[in-house]
């Protein structure tokens, strides 16, 4: 039966168990660290774990957490996550991860645990279609069936999961496979057989783009989550560019922090809740420069009137997401890094002169936008406004000046937190941008926190959220990571009762947090430290403390119950239909069904 | 998709692909899951090892989704090559069908006339029916089945069409 003597391994290959082979393929592929949970079907890779110390494992309370925590890692380090979870409710439980890694494109190797070969397809016990079932959720998965493969499989995996746009990758493992012996050869440098994504732009692409934009009277740079992807030299790259170009600069929700938020070049987040300047520049500007981002609906509003005086010029390592929502005038296919060092070459050799004082207009027109002061908010009585917040713990952490990494969870306090939190760099930022996993932040946190002990790790976190993954409390308290997990408390899941006031006329549908844990003695209860701000003289003083203890904590900030995310674009909208504070809602009413079926 | 520019077009596609478990599922979880039609779809090993399978897959849609559903499918992992035959040059489409046909007397004259001028051929028969054989494009076939209908149409079978391009070229040059 063991495939290892039907086809005997040659002569270079080393031949090991299955599930040595598994961790050899690990450790030689530069992982260090995976995230996990047991159960029968992994029982002989947990076997291996055990004797061995290349590799450490940490033990997560559920199998969603340890796919958000190799997420968190992998988003903060770079390199690629890696988790493994047993067979059938392993493997589903993994499912939510999965997608949000896809959603976001962060490279994820998630290694199931399957029933032995000869019981697939038998409903065996904890058996389920996991290549069925991810396949969707996915960027490429495999199925082990032959004991010759494994090797093959685990490298290829490697190449996927990071190659051209980033993406989980699952691999399933049948227990037989794990037990049989298995020829263990180390990665060829051969390529692909089928996939080999570009990544070099096109000279042609490139150099229209750089004529259009050097032409450009009111130009923009909308740069995405694949300027993070293509490494810090992409973020540094586009830095040069921008500064060299005098354009401004907005960044997604994927992007913050791929260009620095206290550059007077940046307009903020644009978007849904992005600020007033960015959207109106994106509703106004002539030549639009889109570095790897999609054109997401949550960036775009009302598709048949987003930007629409602008040649617009796309730049994404994946085709597919060219021309996808929004018809380009220059695509270009390649990795963000690539294309802004070839933007930056072209743009030196192109000696047509920029035309200085259209530009210069055109930031007099972003200033009169600027002016609005769009996330101006009044903390006026002891009620901590949640803006208030976000804003302090910035500007605190920045005092102190740590290294600070933030993850949300997912609602209003993910966009406060988007709106008040600046990024110098990339890689500290890490959210659920195109799934919006509620329960992401703490997992995430977990992770990021494994990859840099040193550094100060915030989940700005709801409530409701929070309880989604609270049981990850456990995996802090063991592994004594200092996450600090900072609770806006409304005691609404805000967001939903957002649109609820909004959008279905005030009636607040089951979106009222009721019977909520006392979150400081939750803390304690995990061996964490549990802290309170009921009021505005509370705030920063909580903000400190938390900072200041070398262990787990839970910062409850009692904040205003009704407060809004704004501005906001409401759905259905255009950019320039924003609304930018609770005065203005006449716009909200205007909102027609066909808008209100947009989520 | 509101503003998607163009009218519908109809659209063969051939995709060469890795011959591995669930490759099939893979390109039909992309149609199903991004809500793109399928029309007709056939696949078989087209190498002499077996490595490779060729999928031809008729669909329809406005030019944005069909580049849409070209790009898609280029970027799974083990998709080798996508080819449009429909607009990159004349190319050719056939279908094999099975049909049918029960009746007795002139109408099995009549039967055997048609498929005479349609150019099908008789794969089995009893004294009260024919199976016919028909290779040709889809018009043909939907022709001949209409004609066989009021006659004593049974039972169609049909492969879906098989696709390639005109001339010299392979398509993986």
């Amino acid at each position: 039966m063991s495939a290892a003597t039907q086809a005997p391994p040659s002569t270079e290959a080393l031949t090991l168990s299955g599930a040595e082979v598994v961790l050899r393929a690990l450790k030689d592929n530069g992982v260090e660290v995976i995230f996990g949970y047991p159960g029968g079907a992994v029982l002989p890779i947990y076997d291996s774990i055990f004797q061995q110390n290349a590799i450490r494992h940490i033990l997560v309370r559920h199998e969603q957490a340890a796919v958000h925590a190799a997420e968190g890692y992998a988003r903060s380090t770079g390199k690629v996550g890696v988790v493994l979870v047993t067979s059938g409710p392993g493997a589903t439980n993994a499912v939510t991860g999965l997608v949000d890694a896809l959603m976001d494109s962060i490279p994820v190797i998630c290694l199931t645990g399957q029933v032995p070969t000869h019981l697939i397809g038998n409903d065996a016990f904890q058996e389920a279609d996991t290549t069925g079932i991810t396949r969707p959720a996915t960027k490429h998965n495999y199925l082990v069936k032959k004991s010759e493969d494994l090797s093959r499989v685990m490298h290829e995996a490697f190449y996927v999961a990071k190659s051209g746009r980033p993406g989980p990758v699952v691999i399933d493992l049948p227990k037989d496979i794990l037990i049989n012996k298995a020829p263990y050869r180390e990665a060829t440098t051969q390529s692909h057989r089928s996939y080999r994504p570009r990544t070099e732009p096109d000279a042609k692409g490139i150099r229209e783009a750089v004529r259009l934009l050097k032409r450009a009277h009111r130009p923009i740079v909308y740069a995405g989550g694949g300027v993070i992807n293509a490494g810090p030299e992409a973020s540094r790259l586009l830095r040069e560019f921008v500064r060299m170009t005098g354009m401004p600069c907005t960044n997604t929700l994927m992007g913050l922090g791929a260009f620095p938020a206290e550059d007077p070049q940046f307009l903020g987040m644009l978007g849904m809740h992005g600020t007033y300047e960015a959207n109106l520049a994106m509703h106004g500007c002539d030549v639009m420069f889109n570095i790897g981002a999609r054109f997401d609906d949550r960036v775009t509003g009302r598709l048949n009137a987003f930007s629409p005086g602008s040649k617009k010029i796309h730049a994404d390592i994946d085709p597919s997401s060219i021309n996808k929502n929004v018809a380009v005038d220059v695509p270009i296919v390649g990795d963000a890094r690539a294309v802004l060092a070839a933007m930056i070459e072209a743009w030196k050799a192109d000696e047509a002169p920029q035309d200085k004082s259209a530009i210069a207009a055109w930031w007099r027109q972003i200033e009169g936008w600027r002016g609005k002061d769009c996330l101006a908010y009044r903390q006026e009585s002891k009620i901590i406004k949640p803006q208030h917040a976000v804003k302090r713990l910035y500007e605190i952490t920045r005092e102190l000046g740590r290294d600070t990494f933030i993850t949300t969870e997912v609602g209003q306090h993910q966009m406060w937190a988007a709106q008040y939190f600046g990024f110098d760099k990339p890689n500290r930022w890490m959210t659920s941008g195109g799934l919006g996993t509620m329960g992401y932040g703490l997992p995430a946190a977990m992770g990021v926190q494994i990859a840099h002990p040193d550094a100060l790790v915030i989940d700005i976190a709801g409530e409701a959220s929070i309880l989604m993954n609270i049981q990850e409390m456990g995996t802090l308290a063991q592994y004594r990571l200092p996450v600090k997990v900072f609770i806006l408390n409304n005691e609404y899941m805000g967001m939903v009762r957002q649109w609820q006031e909004l959008l279905h006329g005030g009636r607040y549908s089951e979106s009222y947090s009721a019977s909520l844990p006392d979150f400081v003695k939750l803390a304690e209860s995990f061996h964490a430290v549990g802290m309170r701000a009921e009021g505005i003289d509370d705030l920063d003083r909580v903000i400190r403390e938390m900072i200041a203890i070398d262990k787990p904590v839970i910062a409850d900030i009692c904040v205003a119950k009704d407060e809004n995310c704004f501005p906001m674009i409401p759905s259905g909208a255009a950019h320039n239909e924003m609304i930018l504070a609770p005065g203005q809602e006449g716009g909200v009413a205007g909102v027609t069904d066909e808008g209100k079926v947009l989520v | 998709m509101s503003d998607m520019k163009g009218g519908q077009r109809a659209a063969t596609i051939a995709v060469l692909v890795e011959n591995e478990a669930g490759v099939l599922a893979r390109v039909i979880g992309l149609f199903s899951g991004r809500g793109y039609n399928i029309d007709s779809l056939t696949v078989a090993p087209v190498d002499e090892t077996g490595q490779i399978s060729r999928i031809t897959v008729v669909t329809s849609g406005t030019d944005m989704v069909i580049e849409q559903i070209k790009a898609q499918l280029d970027r799974l992992v083990p998709v080798h090559k996508v080819s449009d035959l429909s607009i990159e040059g004349p190319h050719l489409t056939r279908e094999l069908a099975l049909i049918k046909v029960v009746g007795r007397g002139e109408n099995r004259m009549e039967v055997l006339r048609l498929a005479d001028a349609f150019r099908a051929r008789v794969v089995d028969a009893t004294t009260e029916s024919f199976v016919l054989e028909m290779t040709g494009n889809g018009d043909k076939i939907d022709a001949f089945v209409a004609l066989m209908r009021p006659i004593g149409l049974a039972e169609v079978s049909r492969t879906g069409a098989v696709a390639i391009a005109r001339g010299p070229k392979g398509i993986m040059e």
